[in-house]
């Protein structure tokens, strides 16, 4: 049996760097300091994999070899007017790379999940910019940290021990030097941990968010209770903001996803740049999968912009809204789509999903999903973090290096390979 | 039948079972759900497990109601992400670029026929494909 | 390929070549003594040869330049590059997408260009980018001042054992050198506060920013680093802040032996006569007169140039500072243990009082420095400038018309204060050679770059200008567009643009120090770090470090420590 240390677990955008993996046959048998995502994946990696390229003949799906199924994606990719590239959140920065060149050599649409997850919260950024920090910052700092539309005992399951409420720092060391607040529609399990749990209605944190933002900075509120909160509790939750050494803002798709949008995040985001006038504090975005801040880094340094990049006009163009990809699919314009390492078609409202369903898609996945079920070419993939090394940001922007722990299954290659391959078809090589 | 606010998100169990794989057992007991506060519930007249109908705008879907741990949530339904939870979204975005996840009004009764869909049937009856 | 550049003009300071008529032959991409057989050949007749541009000091990759990038849509809207057969495309304007970067930089002769500041945890995203900036050979410097560890090591003064700490970095995240900004006032940003003086207080770790520069500057030596350490000072951009800056090259005078040992960055932003913003004087005189005499010190400009710009810093508290002046969008990053960035957008105006007079700081200063071998031209892009208006720097310095111009539209009583009308000095072309290549080459102990001697790396600009003909003090628009679209330049030995254009599109190497560290001082260090390291981080030190094949040329410079 072998071990390996300080393995990065490819699940949420914790990137957790320290854990321990035992291998046995080229077989993950044991995995050390996970939760339970993390070791859900580690465990069960080689299940439900797709072992065959296969391209959908009629109505049946045939096995082929990768060469086929490369040139059946480069045919289809070619023969669009309006592809669409889409994905790479569960993927590694090198891959994008590659994604990035075939997006602008075909003049598609190259958009990552961020589109449907924290797409508002960069246009929040882009309009009025962000007082951040990495997590470290955090941990060693913050003796205020306030959870606000995000549950992350659900989806950062280790975000508090390594983070944030539980984590040791140089400065703040123990939990009762901390206090947590947590600002959801639901008592969730974050929420039964925290010192102060604030319930507010649903579709109304704007409306708290600005309240806050006025106790902050001018003081007394007239109405009793805005978003369903009692004013009192919303000046002392102001107060305790001023009054903290530094605090950290970690917001989810509470605000994302609800109607304000972007809205939402500008009024979280002024709200923490103004306390800055009295304390330190920082704002984090609790960002999903691994690596989809990598996947807004990399799109942004080749293109300006950190997703929806449209490459029709031969440079990059961006419009969140219309070339975003719930836009581009919801009003049909897209003639073909190649998807790595997603599944849209789970994750799309069901007439956008249907609306994908109809244009031919190659998609490039280890395992089996809605989306594969119903594209025209599937091209199955290595395990990035586990099978295959590559590149990840951390939610906070903290990029670390994935490892490869075992080989793939037979003839299986990285997205990385793959997308070379398809690249060097298209430009003829 | 009562009038909810429905909210999508993520959930632990949705993280677990998409790892075993996304047309196991387990990702359809974990997934095809709706959590309701106890009272809700009972206004509904069910027991935690028994079917319902969730209903909007966009679509409808039979998924399975349980008591919600993360109560109390008067009024407000939650699903994890997922094919099924989709069937009840709409796709515009208003120009953000994002489509509506959370915050959206729904109603939900109480099933008398239908089963819940696995995700080949939803494929194949909501999507056309297969 | 085998060139011969013939009968051009050539530049080359280093050799002591000053305009004459020369062929420069080259071969596997180095400068030989001649080349025969099949020979690409150039004409030069009339056209001036220099020595590749090497600018010090850029900010061109990290995650703080891509936060600059992600906050302004609006600024690249106005600026598009599109996909060629040969070019990727991309953006412009104030922080340009990495391939457009590389592009640009070459298509003005430049080929070497170094990052200048990168907060280490985040090395490995900067070598990202400089991976995908093309074109130009890189490097970048690590911001090491704020680092816990180096502090805590600083302050017991166990400084052989920070030398080893900052030697494994070095080599651990592939850096090229010590970076400073703003000592332990970065440190209290991130409880909000900063330092005033060089003799501050920075608790909890019990010293001052005078005894960080020192150490720095003593450990840069141990290590024998090729670059001195790169100082941006304490209170820059503040009224009075002249003094800040003469203070801190005379905290390090003592370490000299006649040897440079500091290099200060971006002066102009520290070259502040004056007590508030109303009041605000140049301090270029002062500044001039420490610097002819005392030679230990070399400096870079950070010149304005009027018009848009992105400013950019570690220097976290500046940052904010000028978002509370300007109330533009404003990104702060803090980063653990280590530093902090700061980023927000701003326009410099000709009308506006303050910007008139940070405008005439940097060209007085150039102008009156003597040794054109300690002062370079930069523009601390995209803060004060963008690299793409070098041409125009050059014109201000080679013409005292070019400048006379730009000072009858600026602020009447900024114009009224500034010495830089009665500046009858203007640059030769030799003297321009030596701030935008030999020198800089020299300061960051490049010792391929910057000439064109045997045995040199064949990089090189050439400048469709006849200098025998040209009179640069007149001809300044000539001057400028010369210098914005090099006729030739060659890197590595293969034409890559002409007349500006790029007509191939290459890889350029990325430079780090491989400092070889006792065995026993390295292993005892490092099992003496690692715990603090990882209570002072979020990641394990493993992880930190940085594999040679991530980067896409690595080209490690070994270097004998004197430990």
């Amino acid at each position: 049996m072998k071990t390996i240390n300080n393995v990065v677990c490819s699940f949420c955008g914790c990137l957790c760097d320290d854990i321990e993996v035992n291998i046995e046959n080229n077989k993950i048998v044991n995995v050390k300091n996970t939760c339970s995502l993390g070791l859900s994946k580690f465990l069960n990696y080689d299940k439900h994999r797709i072992l065959k390229p296969r391209i959908r003949k009629s109505k049946e799906f045939v096995n082929v070899s990768l060469e086929e199924a490369i040139d059946e994606c480069v045919k289809i990719l070619s023969n669009a007017s309006y592809p669409i590239i889409y994905g790479w959140s569960n993927t590694s920065n090198e891959a994008l790379r590659i994604g990035m060149e075939i997006a602008e050599l075909i003049g598609g649409v190259i958009d990552n999940t961020t589109s449907v997850c924290h797409g508002p919260t960069i246009i929040g950024v882009q309009d009025i910019g962000e007082s951040t920090s990495t997590l470290g910052q955090v941990k060693n700092r913050a003796d205020l940290i306030i959870y606000w539309g995000s549950n992350p005992l659900h989806a950062h399951p280790r975000h508090l021990s390594r983070y944030t409420a539980l984590s040791k720092g140089r400065f703040v060391k123990t939990r009762k030097e901390r206090k947590i607040v947590v600002v959801d529609v639901r008592k969730t399990a974050t929420a039964s941990i925290a010192d102060i749990f604030i319930q507010i209605k649903p579709n109304s944190d704007y409306e708290l968010l600005s309240a806050l933002r006025y106790a902050v900075n001018n003081g007394e509120i007239e109405q009793n209770e805005v978003a369903g909160v009692p004013v009192e509790k919303i000046e002392e939750l102001a107060e305790m903001m001023i009054s903290c050494k530094f605090g950290a803002l970690m917001f989810g798709l509470g605000l994302t996803m609800s109607p304000g949008k972007h809205r939402n995040i500008e009024a979280a985001i002024a709200l923490v740049t103004d306390l800055n006038k009295y304390t330190k504090f920082v704002i984090l975005p609790m960002r999903g999968h691994y690596n989809v801040t990598g996947a807004n880094n990399v799109t942004c340094w080749t293109t300006g912009y950190p997703f929806a990049v449209d490459f029709s006009k031969g440079y990059p163009y961006y419009n969140p809204g219309e070339t975003t990809i719930a836009d581009i699919i919801a009003r049909g314009e897209c003639d073909a789509a190649l998807i790595v390492a997603s599944d849209p078609i789970s994750h799309l409202p069901i007439e956008s999903a249907r609306k994908l369903s109809k244009i031919p898609i190659v998609t490039i996945d280890p395992h089996e999903t809605p989306t594969t079920k119903i594209s025209k070419v599937v091209i199955p993939s290595s395990y990035v973090g586990i099978e295959y090394e590559g590149t990840a940001y951390r939610m906070d922007g903290v990029p670390l290096r994935l490892k490869k722990i075992v080989d793939p299954p037979d003839g299986i290659i990285s997205d990385e390979e793959i997308l070379k391959m398809i690249l060097s078809k298209l430009r003829g090589d | 039948m009562i009038k909810v606010i429905l909210i999508t998100g993520r959930s632990l169990d949705q993280g677990t079972s998409k790892s075993i794989g996304k047309f196991s057992k387990e990702y359809m007991e974990k997934l095809a759900i709706c959590e309701l506060d106890p009272e809700d519930l009972k206004s509904l007249g069910i027991e935690s497990g028994q079917n319902v109908k969730i209903k909007t705008k966009y679509g409808e879907v039979i998924v399975k109601a349980i008591e919600s741990k993360q109560a109390p949530h008067k009024g407000i339904a939650f699903m994890p992400y997922s094919m099924w939870a989709n069937l009840l979204l709409g796709s515009s975005t208003n120009s953000s670029g994002m489509p509506t996840f959370k915050g959206i009004e729904a109603d939900i009764e109480i099933v008398k026929e239908g089963k819940i869909m696995d995700l080949n049937e939803l494929l194949e009856e909501k999507i056309g494909v297969i | 390929m085998k060139i011969l550049i013939k009968n051009g003009y050539v530049y080359d300071p280093l050799n002591k070549i000053d305009g004459e008529i020369m062929d420069i032959a080259i071969e596997n991409g180095k400068i030989v003594e001649s080349v025969s057989g099949e020979v690409k050949e150039i004409d030069a007749k009339n056209m001036i040869v220099m020595p590749g541009g090497v600018d010090l000091h850029s900010h061109i990759a990290g995650s703080k330049v891509n936060a600059g990038r992600l906050l302004r849509p609006e600024d690249h809207y106005k600026d598009v590059e599109k996909k060629t057969n040969i070019k990727r495309s991309g953006v412009g304007y104030t922080v340009p997408s990495t391939f457009t970067t590389g592009y640009r930089y070459s298509e003005m002769g430049y080929t070497t260009v170094m990052e200048a500041a990168t907060p280490p945890l985040k090395t490995r995203h900067t070598h990202e980018e400089l991976n995908d900036i093309p074109m130009v050979d890189k490097a970048c410097l690590s911001v090491l001042d704020n680092n816990w560890i180096v502090l805590d090591y600083l302050s017991k003064n166990e400084l052989e054992k920070c030398a080893a700490f900052i030697g494994w970095i070095l080599n651990a995240i592939k850096g090229y050198g010590i970076k400073i900004v703003n000592p332990g006032g970065v440190e209290l940003w991130g409880w909000g506060k900063n330092v005033k003086t060089i003799d501050d207080q920075v608790p909890p770790f019990n010293i001052t920013p005078r005894e960080i520069i020192r150490g720095l500057c003593k450990i840069n030596k141990m290590l024998n680093l090729p670059h001195t350490i790169h100082l941006h000072t304490n209170n820059l951009g503040t009224p009075g802040n002249y003094r800040t800056l003469i203070e801190s090259m005379k905290c390090v005078s003592d370490l000299s032996n006649g040897s440079i040992v500091l290099h200060v960055t971006h002066v102009q932003f520290c070259g502040y006569k004056g007590y508030s913003w109303i009041t605000l004087s140049s301090g270029a005189s002062e500044i001039a007169k420490f610097v002819n005499e005392n030679k230990y010190v070399t400096l870079d400009l950070g010149q304005i140039v009027f018009g848009d710009a992105t400013t950019m810093t570690a220097d976290g508290p500046f940052q904010y500072i000028l978002y509370s002046l300007s109330k533009n969008k404003w990104i702060n990053a803090d980063v653990e243990a280590e530093t902090s960035a700061g980023i927000v957008p701003y326009r410099f105006k000709k009308k506006n009082y303050v910007n008139a007079i940070q405008w005439s700081i940097g060209l007085e200063l150039t102008l009156l420095v003597k040794d054109p071998w300690r002062i370079f031209l930069t523009t601390d892009h995209p803060n004060a400038g963008l690299f793409t208006s070098y041409p125009k720097l050059i014109a201000w310095l080679m013409s005292k018309k070019a400048r006379e111009k730009i000072l009858k539209k600026v602020n009447k009583r900024a114009k009224s204060k500034m010495i830089l009308p009665t500046l009858e000095r203007e640059y030769t072309f030799y003297e321009i050679a030596i701030i935008t290549r030999a020198g800089t080459a020299k300061a960051l102990g490049l010792k391929n770059k910057g000439h064109l001697g045997i045995g040199a790396d064949a990089d090189v600009a050439i400048y469709d200008l006849n200098p025998k003909e040209i009179d640069p003090s007149k001809d300044y628009k000539k001057v400028r567009r010369a210098f914005r679209k090099a006729a030739y330049t060659i890197k590595d030995g293969k034409i890559v643009c002409k007349n500006g254009e790029v007509v191939e599109n290459i890889s350029g190497k990325t430079y780090w120090v491989n400092v070889d560290i006792p065995k026993d001082l390295l292993i005892s260090t490092i099992s003496e770090v690692k715990e603090k390291f990882e209570e002072y981080y979020t990641v394990k030190m493993e992880n930190y470090a940085i594999h040679e094949n991530e980067l896409l040329k690595s080209a490690p410079l070994k270097i004998n420590s004197n430990l």
